[in-house]
């Protein structure tokens, strides 16, 4: 087993690194000249070659993207003599639209967005997985057709129009959640306004995943219901109650797992929409502004970031992956 | 007998006849009646989508008339309900006042355009891709694996809202084309770019079983071509799946399209797409919420006929599915 982790931590720590290589030269051979970039209306032919080596950007481009990744451990620092300043580690670069290291931006909004996804998550899991195990133990019954209309209903509804509808129905017009105008609070200072905050967005994100797996937990259990050892279980005279949970479930979370792994990808896409829909100061819509005003810098940092986020997470997955089904260890 | 008559297959008396795979997909297909329903509002949508100069000429409607005896000075339509009457069937477009049903219908050729040419593109690379990989394993599907792997692995929405400017202005640069036809052509291109590696991994499966079978040896054992089995041989047998995730990726593009032009990325004004007319909406909710309405629930409704037509496909193409 430890063979196993670390044989993928290294496939893993690959990918991050690869994937940060290609962000980084795709922004970095756009047709953007990103010193001029950098400095606003009054802007001089000198005040941009300053800033171009200021930044690093006069260096050729393996150089400055070693300097990015130096930066993350090592931090990094900007100029020279009375105008130098200092990213201390980890330092994804420096942004010209809003004078800061990018890091204290992240710092900002990654605590917004973790705890959306995580929301997020919980809710689409406990749902798709609840409803498509009492659908598929009822099935062709009721409950089984009322969960079907849900997953109809579910996956036909884009994220933006949900999110739209919440926003719209539920807290302007018939003010059931009231309109969360402080911002963030973390869940320890004060919950009731932490889950004022997040409950829509959340549901928001999770509605067309939970949708998702419903469909596929139900058939998944269906198929795993019909196998040999399930009949043993029950001539065993096991409780139909175990048989559900403990025999049938284990079988069917193997391939529901897995499948989580490739979702939270788009996950993370769909907190872009569900941020910006909600005003959330989080990840996706700061990245989404940072398109809008070509700050770069950020741009490049939230994508490698993300894009870790979602390789980390399959590597979590994978190793969980290892604990619910042994024979994905031996290879 | 009745059957073979019903489905035009010649046959004397007495025969008896046998049904290829493709002629009981289609009789199961038949028997669903949400699927067939669905299928014919969706052909119906396409249609009106595909003849919207033609339709909004019968009706009577102008996308890009101004219709500002009708709204009043902050841009609301003065008659009730949004300003619906016989010469506006949907009411007006809050603002400006044009036709929101002939907006809509304008609207969704731009939607379908590119739902559907991502569409066509994934499946031509993810087939490629995925005949190749499963047909001559080895070395290849390694390399070929890995690829859709890493690409897998990139948080797709993500680098497709973050390269959205920079990479139209290269288009616009290297001359392929400009303004609203760049951001089509970078939309089609990275929607297909990163979707088709999902698709590529299904068929890479499905070939990897098909080229064990019996036929494909004893084709290979007469001597025929790599070209030949590829292409007389596995491809027919694909197409349960192709369709399959035709269906159900046409309505995913078309909300795609939606939501990049929504979050203001994507095609911009004054060109009308459903994402445009669904972000105006959010402006004049509060006083107006039937526009929000009406193009929201176009656009659900298109997409849940697609998927129900994906659905009951599904269970037609599947020798397994019960029914």
């Amino acid at each position: 087993m430890p063979r196993f982790i670390l044989r993928r931590a290294y496939f893993a720590t690959l990918t991050i690194l690869l994937v940060s290589i290609v962000v980084y030269g795709v922004f970095s051979l756009l047709p953007f000249d990103p010193a001029a970039l950098t400095c606003g209306q009054k802007c001089t032919p000198a005040i941009v070659e300053a800033n171009r080596v200021k930044l690093g950007f006069d260096k050729p481009l393996w150089e400055q993207y070693w300097l990015f990744l130096s930066g993350i451990f090592l931090g990094r620092t900007y100029g020279a003599g009375s105008a130098e300043f200092t990213c201390p580690a980890p330092s994804f670069g420096y942004s010209f639209n809003e004078n800061t290291c990018v890091t204290d931006m992240l710092k900002e909004a990654l605590p917004v967005t973790i705890n959306l996804a995580i929301g997020a998550f919980v809710i689409w899991m406990v749902v798709g997985v609840g409803l498509g195990l009492i659908a598929a133990k009822f099935r062709g019954r009721y409950p089984d057709t009322l969960s079907s209309v849900f997953v109809l209903l579910g996956t036909s509804l884009p994220t933006f129009v949900t999110g739209l509808f919440f926003l719209i129905y539920v807290t302007i017009k018939w003010k059931i959640v009231p309109l969360s105008l402080s911002g963030y609070v973390s869940v320890f200072d004060d919950p009731v306004r932490y889950f004022q905050y997040f409950i829509l967005p959340w549901l928001t994100l999770a509605i067309l995943y939970a949708a998702f797996y419903t469909r596929f937990t139900r058939a998944t259990v269906l198929e795993t219901l019909g196998e040999d050892y399930i009949r043993t279980a029950r001539a065993k005279g096991l409780s139909e109650k175990t048989v559900l949970l403990k025999h049938t479930m284990r079988a069917a979370l193997a391939p529901i797992t897995t499948s989580a792994s490739l979702d939270i990808a788009g996950l993370i896409g769909g907190a872009i929409i569900t941020e910006s829909i909600f005003n959330l100061a989080g990840l996706g819509r700061m990245t989404l502004q940072s398109v809008y005003e070509f700050d770069l810098s950020v741009v490049v940092a939230t994508t490698i970031l993300a894009a870790t986020v979602v390789i980390s997470m399959n590597l979590i997955v994978d190793i969980a992956y290892g604990y619910l089904d042994p024979r994905v260890r031996v290879k | 007998m009745a059957l073979a008559k019903k489905l035009g297959v010649a046959t004397k008396a007495g025969e008896i006849t046998s049904r290829s795979p493709r002629q009981i997909a289609w009789m199961r297909f038949k028997r669903n009646k949400v699927g067939m329903v669905a299928a014919w509002v969706s052909i119906i949508i396409l249609m009106l989508s595909l003849f919207a100069p033609l339709v909004c000429k019968v009706l009577g409607i102008n996308p890009d008339e101004l219709n500002l005896d009708l709204i009043d000075s902050s841009g609301i339509p003065t008659l009730p309900n949004g300003g619906i009457s016989l010469e506006h069937p949907l009411g007006l477009t809050p603002g400006i006042g044009r036709d929101l049903l002939a907006n809509l219908l304008y609207g969704s050729r731009i939607s379908f355009t590119v739902a559907i040419l991502t569409t066509s593109m994934t499946l031509f690379i993810g087939l490629i891709v995925g005949i190749v990989g499963g047909y001559f394993r080895g070395r290849i599907d390694d390399y070929l694996g890995r690829f859709t792997d890493f690409l897998l692995a990139f948080p797709a929405f993500f680098m497709i809202v973050a390269l959205s400017d920079p990479m139209v202005a290269r288009i616009q640069d290297i001359g392929l084309a400009q303004g609203n036809s760049a951001r089509i052509v970078f939309l089609i291109f990275f929607l297909s770019f990163f979707g088709w590696p999902g698709f590529s991994r299904l068929v890479r499966s499905q070939v990897l079983s098909l080229r064990e079978r019996d036929f494909v040896t004893a084709a290979q054992a007469m001597g025929a071509s790599r070209r030949r089995i590829i292409f007389k041989e596995l491809m027919p047998n694909l197409w349960a799946p192709v369709i399959v995730v035709v269906s159900l990726s046409l309505p995913g593009y078309l909300a795609a399209e939606a939501v990049f032009s929504f979050l203001g990325i994507g095609i911009q004004a004054p060109a009308t797409t459903w994402g445009i007319l669904l972000d105006n909406s959010r402006r004049f909710v509060t006083v107006y919420p039937n526009f929000f309405l009406i193009v929201a629930g176009s656009l659900v409704l298109v997409v849940l006929a697609f998927n129900l037509v994906g659905d009951a496909l599904r269970d037609a193409l599947d020798p397994r599915s019960e029914r």
